[in-house]
């Protein structure tokens, strides 16, 4: 059982999504537990994984036990079975805070979206556990196939914003894959440990730059970096919050990862950080990143979206990070996927429990939530720390990295905008916490001002603040040991060579 | 220039049927308003990248990779690589094709529902209805 885990953490919801498809014909009670079942089991075989390569170091899996670069290989290093980890552990979470929230948005499509929800957490942890570089392109299609679907179950615009996802994400997928066709020219492998091995002696060709390239563009789309990030703010916004919770956390980070691995291990960090206008180049459209992100999310007059464009930000530090090439970047950014990714769940779940009660996130609506939804806002509060990046919180620690890697690489531009983006990110939060905490609730009448109403604490049901609150400690939690996380698995993630 | 044509675009017109097609693909995702249309240029898009790959496989004067076609006649196997037209970018398509399939299914499901709700598959008077 234990050989097994790599394939179990993919098979467990791939399996279930269709055992939960169809029960819903005889009875739809059964397919949420049969969902966190599925999703537990996942989260469980991925965290013995962990545990197996923190003690025993990288492993090979063969599908079938065809040998690569014949067969089919999951390749499990450090890196991603952090990666592993976070994700399944985060969409099993998810599943269990919005339950309430998906019996009432979905009603009796409920089995369809837990369906879905599998097959999209099985695309992304596929993403992130194979060590092949077509079963990748076919994994990130499954991942957003499914993934299309949950998000346009929203509101009157989600269907558009979606189909507009659909296009770019598509277009995204296709240059991955022409980049993927280059190199099995070049080569004639798809093995990415033996692209590792066959590729360094072509590194001077043409083919395998455009190789390179393509790859680039294709994950940037698919992870909403600058230039190319129009099609995420609406897309996430306009879903419904449990589908929102769950791919705003995922989708992003897990494209980093897979920008991560193409950049490490498929090609050598020689080549990588070889051309440095290139590198550089990335790193400065990180830097506009973070910047306009911070802008763009100050326009906003709706929370949700607000924290779209926040994220967006977020996906700047990670990839500029990596880019600036050398050891405290790289953990940092290695670092900021795993906290990124809890402190999203974290805002975005405090958004469901405020769309649950007052059916909408315009600033409007949060007037004198503080009294109508204590809980929800705590962790909002914690949620907004480590998103700023406060000390005890998580975010601090990846961002002092980051921080540190700008430094080491002399890019005071990068240094400097990640700086402002959390100034921003304090204005942007403080605004909010100003509409929830001080602003009057209720009618104002001309000049009679009938001082705030004595509401009662409607929170969100207790089985979703309750996850929720455990999330917020979680992300103090992860801030304490991240130290640990550094050198007992990132230390190991990133290559010898990089200094 | 005749050395050029010879060189540069007869031998290689694989590639430049398949970048030719794509940038039909592309400019119908741009250009054009109307979204089923959008959807067949991306159609496009995927079908020429499929089309690429499957080229790739081609060998001249190869035969199909099956020993019995091989010369011959499958009594006595020539094991040469070099004689066969390699397969594995044909299956890697098969696997492409049904991603592309799904693609479109969705995204026609997407642009139903979208025709429903407006009553128009114009994207400038869809953005002109969710604007009012």
């Amino acid at each position: 059982m234990i050989d097994q885990y790599p394939s179990l953490i993919l098979i467990a919801p791939l399996l279930f999504a269709l055992f939960v498809f169809i029960s819903a014909w005889f009875s739809r009670k059964p397919a949420f537990i049969m969902s966190a079942l599925a999703l537990g089991l996942s989260a469980a075989a991925a965290m013995g994984l962990l545990g197996q390569v923190i003690a025993n170091g990288p492993l090979s899996y063969r599908i079938g036990g065809w040998a690569p670069p014949m067969g089919i290989e999951y390749y499990v290093d450090h890196l991603n079975a952090l990666v592993l980890f976070v994700v399944s552990s985060l969409a099993f979470w998810n599943l269990i805070a919005t339950r309430p929230d998906i019996e009432k948005s979905y009603g009796d499509k409920a089995p369809v979206f837990y369906t879905l929800y599998l097959l999209s957490v099985a695309g992304h942890l596929g993403i992130v556990v194979t060590g092949d570089a077509f079963n990748l392109y076919v994994l990130l299609e499954i991942a957003a196939l499914s993934g299309y679907a949950l998000l346009a179950m929203g509101n009157t615009r989600a269907q558009l914003s979606t189909l507009r996802y659909l296009f770019m994400g598509t277009v995204g997928a296709s240059f991955y894959l022409l980049g993927v066709g280059y190199m099995y020219i070049m080569t004639g492998s798809l093995n990415m440990l033996d692209l590792q091995r066959l590729l360094p002696s072509l590194y001077g060709s043409p083919a395998i730059a455009a190789a390179f390239g393509l790859v680039l563009v294709g994950i940037f789309i698919k992870m909403a970096f600058f230039p190319m990030h129009a099609w995420l703010p609406g897309a996430y916004s306009d879903a419904n919050s449990p589908a929102s919770s769950l791919i705003a956390p995922m989708t992003t980070k897990v494209m980093v990862y897979a920008m991560i691995r193409m950049c490490l291990t498929v090609f050598t960090p020689e080549f990588t950080f070889k051309a440095a206008w290139f590198a550089d180049g990335i790193v400065w459209a990180a830097v506009v990143a973070m910047v306009m992100g911070a802008f763009f999310a100050l326009s906003q007059k709706d929370m949700k979206k607000m924290l779209t464009f926040v994220l967006i930000s977020e996906v700047g530090y990670m990839v500029g990070g990596f880019w600036l090439g050398n050891r405290l970047g790289i953990t940092g950014s290695m670092l900021h996927i795993v906290n990124d990714a809890v402190m999203t769940l974290c805002v975005f779940l405090c958004v469901g429990c405020i769309a649950y009660r007052t059916g909408s996130t315009k600033f409007e609506a949060l007037q004198g939530l503080s009294r109508k939804q204590p809980f929800t806002m705590a962790a909002l509060v914690i949620g907004a720390l480590a998103m700023i990046g406060v000390p005890p919180t998580c975010g601090f620690y990846s961002k002092w990295y980051l921080i540190l890697g700008g430094l080491d690489a002399g890019h005071y531009g990068f240094v400097a905008a990640l700086v402002f983006s959390s100034l921003m990110n304090v204005i942007l939060f403080f605004r909010i916490f100003e509409i929830a905490f001080f602003e009057p609730y209720g009618d104002m009448h001309g000049d009679h001002y009938h001082g705030p109403p004595h509401e009662k604490i409607q929170d969100a049901p207790w089985s979703m603040v309750l996850p929720l609150l455990v999330v917020a400690v979680g992300l103090v939690v992860l801030g304490l040991y991240s130290g640990f996380i550094v050198t007992n698995i990132i230390d190991f993630a990133i290559p010898a060579t990089i200094i | 220039m005749m050395e050029f044509l010879e060189t540069v675009l007869t031998a290689k017109y694989n590639y430049w049927i398949y970048i030719i097609l794509m940038m039909i693909g592309i400019w119908a995702m741009i250009a054009k308003v109307n979204l089923i249309k959008k959807i067949i240029g991306m159609n496009i898009f995927q079908t020429a990248i499929i089309l690429f790959y499957v080229s790739i496989g081609a060998k001249k004067g190869g035969t199909i990779p099956i020993l019995e076609h091989a010369p011959g006649h499958g009594h006595d196997y020539i094991m040469d690589a070099d004689k066969y037209i390699n397969p594995l970018p044909h299956v890697l398509m098969l696997t492409a094709i049904v991603v592309s399939v799904a693609t479109l299914g969705v995204a026609l499901a997407l642009a139903l529902k979208v025709y429903r709700e407006h009553q128009t598959l114009d994207e400038d008077e869809i953005l002109s209805h969710l604007s009012e």
